[in-house]
């Protein structure tokens, strides 16, 4: 009873930070269930990745593996997953709620008819966990019923894993997979190609809002500070929407969520929503020509100014800076 | 062109621009003063059935979980094309699992070639019910769609996911979650309002459905979070870099 089974997502041969963030979680509320922490690896050819999660603290590593796991599908996922839960006896599955665990972890849910917690931010002592709602406005203590709970995390709300000296165990499982009842077909993945840091991993991210007018000023007003700080770029809903930039850069209710150590908002107005994406953050500076804007109530430096003209004076300001 | 029998669940919700305060007591929010309507995502969703149904013919039947006052969703979907409307009434507390168990029920019934709504709703923010529906009915998943093409049988989507854009296909029938980007809605017009009355809405009774309806996952007490202090405003742009490189310390 109480061990918790970790989903270690893996992309193009390896583990994003997030995935050491679900390890973390994992470790912490094995802990408090008076359990152990299993990591399992779901791939056609799992042997090295299982290798390197395997010095991350967990008790056992699963190596799950089958030529229907080649490629992250949710039905074969789901399905190889909730057997192997089964088979070990673990009450808590839990990953981190990335676009694949927003995914899989629901279906997983409901093949095993278990209650789920999406996004939590944290884990009490007495089996509850804590989780936002209405856009961050409401965080709700839930509790589960019933013998297996699945669970996604927040990537901001716990640190990563560090890897240790003590290797865990690694057990292969070949994976349970009725061929009959998966009807989902990879096609393609077009990566985006980028040089900048990953929006959810960055030490600072700067990000743009509708205040910006254009893709085009995304590009020739804001990228060069972006670059000249080493951060990665962000976006408001509002600027997706207004087709300025993709949506994998959203940052908010609806699309990711950002803790980093310094958050730089210029043009956004501060919408709720916005709010809900990246208010955790550890500094947040915010640069509007309107000084009512709600951004303002969150920021710890506000600068009222054209953005037209500061941010590129911010960012030859940044170069100066970092030649000092 | 085969014509597609679409379902698209739909739920109500605060219109995203209210306020959302926490009731002192921690039982709930407070819903004076809220005005309600489709949930943001599912409007897109409903979108999406429309576009189909108007390229290849077929139905776009809309159904949402709730009490009586949930037509009024229901209408201004009808309102915007569908073509007739389910409201399957209760007004238990009902977690993600019940919902999905109650549309996987619903489309038993229906038969529908596809089930559209939107990834999230956002007042519980949870983004289960898709994937769930998927799994009770034994049905592919193409959830957070920002595309969606069919060739005969087949449906090709593509998904925004982390670091890119990835493309998936399965023959029909499927569940597809929208995302942001799919489409842009319609609002409803005049003569879709004044024809929306004269639509199917009808009603059927949760606990008629042999659903297991009990909450799995339950919400004990809700709180306000922690609510982050203003910082101050600094004069120029050289002030501002200034602070974060020695005061700060994150330039």
């Amino acid at each position: 009873m109480g061990d918790v089974l970790i989903f270690a997502e893996h992309q193009l041969g390896h583990f994003p930070k997030t995935t050491l963030t679900a390890i973390h979680a994992g470790l912490e509320l094995a802990q408090k269930r008076g359990g152990k922490a299993i990591a399992v690896v779901a791939s056609d050819a799992p042997d090295a990745l299982a290798g390197d999660i395997a010095k991350y603290g967990v008790a056992k590593v699963i190596a799950l593996t089958s030529p229907a796991l080649k490629n992250y599908l949710a039905d074969a996922h789901a399905q190889a997953l909730a057997n192997l839960v089964k088979a070990i006896g673990a009450e808590y599955v839990l990953a981190t709620a990335t676009a694949m665990g927003k995914d899989l972890m629901p279906r997983l849910a409901a093949r095993m008819k278990a209650p789920m917690a999406s996004d939590i931010s944290s884990i009490g002592d007495d089996g509850t966990v804590i989780r936002p709602m209405y856009a961050g406005n409401a965080m709700a203590t839930v509790e589960f019923e019933g013998p297996v709970k699945v669970i996604s995390v927040r990537g901001t709300a716990f640190d990563a894993a560090k890897p240790g000296d003590a290797v865990a165990p690694i057990e292969k499982v070949n994976a349970e997979i009725d061929s009959a009842s998966t009807r989902m077909e990879f096609v393609s993945f077009n990566q985006t190609k980028s040089d900048r840091p990953q929006l959810t991993e960055a030490r600072i991210v700067v990000s743009g809002g509708r205040g910006l007018k254009s893709g085009e000023n995304f590009k020739t007003v804001l990228e060069p500070l972006v670059d000249e700080m080493g951060a990665a770029m962000g976006a408001s809903r509002a600027a997706v929407d207004a087709g300025f930039v993709p949506n994998d850069l959203q940052v908010g209710q609806t699309g990711k969520v950002v803790a980093p150590e310094l958050y730089v908002a210029v043009g956004i107005s501060g919408a709720i929503q916005h709010l809900a994406g990246m208010k955790d953050s550890k500094i947040i500076v915010a640069i509007n020509k309107d000084e009512e804007a709600p951004i303002f109530n969150v920021a710890d430096y506000g600068l009222v100014a054209d953005l037209f003209k500061a941010v590129p004076e911010m960012a030859e300001e940044v170069k100066k800076a970092k030649a000092h | 062109m085969n014509a597609l029998k679409i379902l698209v669940p739909i739920k109500r919700v605060p219109d995203p621009a209210t306020t959302i305060r926490v009731m002192s007591d921690g039982s709930g929010i407070a819903t004076d003063n809220v005005k309600w309507v489709i949930n943001p995502f599912d409007e897109i969703a409903i979108e999406e059935a429309l576009r189909i149904k108007e390229k290849q013919q077929g139905e776009v039947v809309l159904v949402t979980i709730g009490q009586t006052t949930w037509q009024e969703q229901l209408r201004t979907g009808l309102a915007m094309g569908a073509d007739r409307a389910i409201l399957v009434k209760t007004d238990a507390p009902l977690d993600a699992l019940a919902i999905a168990g109650i549309l996987a029920k619903i489309a038993e019934g229906e038969k529908p070639d596809l089930i559209i709504l939107g990834k999230q709703a956002i007042d519980d923010d949870s983004n289960q019910v898709p994937q769930m529906v998927a799994e009770l009915l034994g049905w592919p998943q193409a959830t957070f769609a920002s595309k969606v093409e069919f060739a005969d049988k087949k449906c090709t989507v593509v998904r925004e996911v982390d670091g890119g854009l990835e493309t998936i296909a399965f023959n029909l029938p499927g569940v597809i979650s929208t995302d942001l980007r799919l489409n842009e809605p319609r609002y409803a017009s005049l003569p879709g309002i004044m024809k929306a009355r004269k639509k199917e809405l009808k009603e059927v009774a949760a606990d008629s459905l042999s659903v297991d309806l009990a909450p799995k996952l339950k919400i004990k007490t809700l709180a306000a979070p922690p609510k982050r202090q203003a910082g101050r405003k600094v004069a120029s742009v050289q002030e501002l870099v200034q602070v974060l490189h020695t005061e700060a310390k994150v330039i």
